[in-house]
């Protein structure tokens, strides 16, 4: 009974299963078109499975093994399960053997995976959803243990007559639940669905370039530009059919793991934004209906159930609630851990950006300093609205050489808009010292910079980012130079990543940018720089998210504070786990409240390393955490202590014999 | 608020402003609070039409600040176009004459050009329309009589009931204009007419020179406390030699404010 039943079985699961994936299919292609390279892109998936996604899922040792086991168990049982009871090749007398004999070895594997993944469930941490995703386990379970056991009377370890009593009915039932869930529920949205639309989504993934090859990991975080000339191109994204294809199918991927929840500033800070939510919101946004199926955390304060959405309607609500509440959108700081941590390689801050220019470009609806700040970058070229002749105030007394004057120069020094905040003039100060000291050949553009644009792309003002990205790309090209050096990370990433999509014929926009700390220690590493031996107490050091995660610069400031003669003391979360400031991606402009401010927890995290002083690289950071009240630690960015160390250097280094490298940091490097 | 008629049309009058700081030409303040102040009205009172006038040249700088009106939602602009160095006033008058509109507002005080804020008295004298200045709120429009609130200083109120059609002027103390998005402000339409041109001659006569800031008259505080210092900030300043005049003829008030010129020594 069983070998006539079970040809029906998987023959129908899988007719199912094709009825169901050409319906997904059709969801996913209401988004915008988007070329990637379809085949190409196929043929890439294995390889971005098994190293990019392995090394984040990797993170978490046992949950890799367990993703092993279960997953390629499943594959392969599949497969094999096709061959030997779906084509009867279980019964030929040359093949039958060896093809049993895998798939029990399948199936076996897969079981024992499953034990796994059951062990998780059984006290699941909060980031985990529940609902079907608690029942998966049992479904692996019977999907494995049915499969297994209906082989072994193929093989002849069980008598033949095994499959036609009760026992077979029974065990028919439980092939029929693995079936269901396994084959069926992978393409009619059961939490299996995320393997298919997984695999997928790495072949068509957006952004191709964030993929590492066999060259070594690569990084891919800028922003990508809106296409401002085509008059009937949508301004960003107001439903869920205006993100592009590919990006709905990205969403679509998602295991509901939470690893974004449990890294996210805004969501710890009990602001109204869980990643993991966000990101099942346009899932059902994509498929129409409302989020009361959802059985994860929610956005903080935000229940679960008052929200609905269509493929073609709102995401936010033109009065009252649709799919998500502006102030989720506006709760993000930007910050990319969610990004960092998703292993399934969702790109969540582009998501946010896209609602977020939609927002501002056609519905002029920026939170509220958002307005102001996005008014004064038009008139006046930095957000504070101050008077664009005074950028070089702080610096009357130090006679900066200009590159208006000098036409050339070896290093342009970018000061950012901190060049208008007292506390970052004592940063630009101590840099400019230190630059003099190592006797750098350095000119700044003075009054001619402008705002990098950074605030204003990331509130979703891609006009204005676009009007001043042009305009400091055409300042730049009146000059001659070899590399830019930014004290501020914001402007590097912008600089370095962004503007380099609006070069126009003849004006190329590709520039050498280094982090301030990045050039200081090759400055050191040069020997034109001698520090004099630290004499303070314990440092620990905030890695800032537009140098880190954003631009793989992890190293360079932990070298420098060696240099220094600096022993850190890492902070739970550093390198590529830093927790944000809270001042990315114009979160204080747009204020959403919480419970907590980010700040007072990074702070927090200073504390608990037992550090005096945390040593940071952004105008960014510097404010947000010093503006914690009653913090425990002294915060001083990494050109001040610098500076303040700056003894002569050994015999200034005319005949100059570089110094050996210092040794390489902690710091983990990712891709 | 009960429509007495659907339909009611708003005319907005704007100008290309200028940012104090920078010069670039912008929205100006004063007229986006008119053209919010509409826009409140109009979801107020479905029915109710815009229609944005500027009086002018249409140029890059123009365009610019035009655009930043449009873009607070408003689907098009009519732009009487006039060479520059023409006079606003007589083509607006020509327009409005024509238009009716029952509601005109406005700026009190253009950020370039002359600035003098004459322009809705001399409109009004020349329509022969009820001028009110300092509108904060529009409350009610019925049977051709708007309720108006006006903005006196230091934060007080008077309603006024004024029979349309009327000018309205907006300053300070209108609502703040709400943002100005980049989409709207894209897509809309000018609809230019060319209108009369007629040289301001009073203009080209005068000797134009940048302002110079203008001295502040200095209240000296003497105060012992906190609570003393908060107080005399809360005050009225001067309020003691002010008076209030009422039921008196034009003559009269015009000798009053002479008089008062002259003991200020702004008269000599
Ligand atoms: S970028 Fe940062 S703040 Fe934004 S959703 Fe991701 S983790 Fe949260
Ligand atoms: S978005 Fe990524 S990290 Fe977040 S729950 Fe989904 S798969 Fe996990």
């Amino acid at each position: 009974m069983l070998e006539t039943l079970l040809p029906i079985l998987i023959f129908s699961a899988l007719a199912l299963a094709a009825l169901g994936a050409s319906r997904r299919v059709r969801l996913w292609r209401q988004g915008r078109p988007s070329s990637v390279p379809i085949l190409k892109g196929l043929a890439a998936m294995p390889r971005r499975y098994l190293v990019d996604l392995h090394h984040v899922v990797g993170r978490d040792k046992v949950m890799s093994n367990t993703h092993v086991a279960t997953a390629g168990g499943f594959v392969a049982a599949a497969v094999l399960m096709i061959l030997v009871h779906g084509l009867g090749l279980g019964s030929s007398e040359s093949m039958g053997p060896i093809l049993g004999g895998l798939l029990l070895a399948a199936s076996a594997a897969m079981f024992v995976g499953s034990r796994f993944v059951a062990r998780r469930r059984r006290n699941p941490p909060a980031r985990l959803s529940r609902g079907p995703w608690m029942r998966l386990p049992r479904s692996l379970m019977a999907f494995s243990g049915g499969v297994f056991l209906a082989t072994l009377p193929t093989l002849g370890l069980l008598p033949d007559d095994f499959g036609s009593g009760v026992l077979a009915l029974m065990l028919a039932a439980v092939v029929v639940w693995g079936l269901g869930e396994m084959v069926f529920g992978m393409t009619w949205g059961g939490p299996m669905k995320h393997a298919f639309a997984g695999a997928l989504h790495l072949a068509f993934h957006r952004r191709p370039e964030r993929f590492s090859s066999k060259q070594g990991g690569r990084r891919s975080t800028g922003l990508k530009a809106l296409d401002l000339d085509d008059e009937t191109a949508p301004l960003g994204v107001g439903t869920p059919s205006d993100f592009t294809w590919n990006q709905l199918l990205g969403f679509d991927a998602c295991v509901q793991c939470g690893r974004c929840e449990a890294v996210c500033p805004a969501f710890a800070a009990g602001q109204p934004l869980n990643p993991k939510k966000l990101i099942q919101d346009m899932v059902v946004g994509l498929s129409g209906g409302s989020d009361a199926s959802y059985t994860g955390s929610p956005h903080p304060g935000k229940p679960v159930g008052e929200h609905y959405g269509t493929p073609y309607g709102p995401i936010v609500g033109l009065a009252g609630q649709a799919l998500v509440d502006a102030e989720t959108l506006w709760s993000c700081t930007t910050c990319r851990a969610c990004v960092e941590e998703c292993p399934m390689m969702i790109e969540h801050v582009d998501a946010i950006v896209d609602m977020r220019r939609h927002l501002t470009l056609e519905r002029g609806q920026t939170p509220n300093k958002g307005a102001g700040v996005l008014d004064n970058l038009i008139a006046t070229d930095n957000p504070g609205g101050f008077d664009p002749g005074s950028r070089l105030h702080w610096a009357a007394d130090l006679n900066l050489p200009l590159m208006a004057d000098v036409k050339q120069a070896e290093v342009l020094l970018w000061l950012g808009d901190g060049a208008f905040d007292m506390r970052n003039q004592r940063t630009l100060r101590a840099l400019v010292k230190v630059l003099r000291v190592a006797e750098v050949e350095f000119a700044v553009l003075g009054t001619e910079e402008r705002d990098s644009g950074d605030v204003a792309r990331r509130l979703g003002d891609e006009a204005t980012f676009q009007r001043l990205a042009r305009r400091n790309i055409a300042t730049l090209s009146k000059y001659r130079f070899q590399r830019i050096v930014t004290c501020d990370p914001h402007s590097f990433h912008v600089l370095g990543n962004e503007y380099g999509e609006l070069a126009e014929p003849g004006i190329p926009a590709q520039y050498e940018v280094r982090h301030h700390s990045t050039f200081i220690a090759e400055l050191y590493d040069a020997g034109r720089l001698a520090f004099a031996p630290w004499k303070g107490g314990r440092v620990t050091y905030h890695d800032p998210c537009y140098l880190g995660r954003y631009n793989g610069e992890y190293e360079a400031p932990r070298r420098v504070l060696k240099a220094l003669g600096i022993e850190l003391k890492e902070m739970e979360r550093s390198g590529f786990r830093s927790r944000c400031c809270g001042g990315g991606g114009g979160a204080p402009i747009t204020d959403i409240p919480g419970e907590r401010r980010i700040p007072d927890m990074r702070m927090n995290d200073v504390k608990e390393s037992g550090a005096g002083l945390v040593a940071v690289g952004c105008p960014q950071c510097t404010a947000m955490l010093e503006g914690v009240v009653d913090a425990s630690a002294e915060v001083r960015d990494i050109a001040e202590l610098v500076a303040d160390a700056l003894v002569e250097p050994p015999s200034v280094n005319a005949t100059g014999s570089p110094r050996e490298p210092v040794v390489k940091a902690t710091a983990e490097e990712v891709l | 608020m009960q429509p007495e008629q659907q339909g009611l049309e708003v005319a907005v009058l704007v100008s290309v402003g200028r940012h104090p700081i920078t010069g670039r030409a912008r929205r100006a303040e004063q007229d986006a609070r008119g053209v919010e102040l509409a826009l409140t009205l109009a979801s107020e009172l479905p029915g109710t039409r815009i229609n944005v006038l500027h009086a002018g040249q249409q140029d890059i700088n123009s365009e610019v600040a035009l655009r930043g009106y449009l873009g607070m939602g408003l689907n098009s602009l009519t732009l009487l176009e006039q060479p520059e160095g023409s006079d606003a006033i007589a083509a607006l008058a020509a327009y409005l004459t024509k238009a009716l509109p029952p509601l005109v507002l406005t700026g009190t005080r253009a950020e370039c050009g002359e600035g003098s804020g004459l322009l809705p008295y001399a409109l009004a004298e020349r329509l022969g329309w009820p001028l009110v200045n300092g509108l904060a709120a529009v409350e009610t429009i019925e049977n051709g009589v708007v309720t108006l609130l006006q903005a006196l200083p230091r934060g007080q109120r008077r309603r006024l009931k004024v029979r349309l059609p009327a000018i309205v002027s907006v300053d300070e103390a209108g609502p703040v204009a709400r943002q100005s998005a980049f989409g709207p402000a894209r897509r809309a339409k000018f609809i230019v007419t060319s209108a009369i041109h007629e040289p301001d001659r009073e203009l080209t006569q005068w000797h134009l020179a940048p302002a110079r800031k203008r001295p502040k008259r200095l209240k000296i505080v003497k105060a012992a406390s906190a609570r003393d210092r908060f107080k005399a900030a809360a005050s009225k300043a001067g309020g003691k030699s002010g008076q209030v005049l009422s039921d008196v003829t034009p003559e009269q008030g015009a000798v009053a404010i002479l008089k008062l010129l002259e003991e200020e020594d702004v008269l000599r």
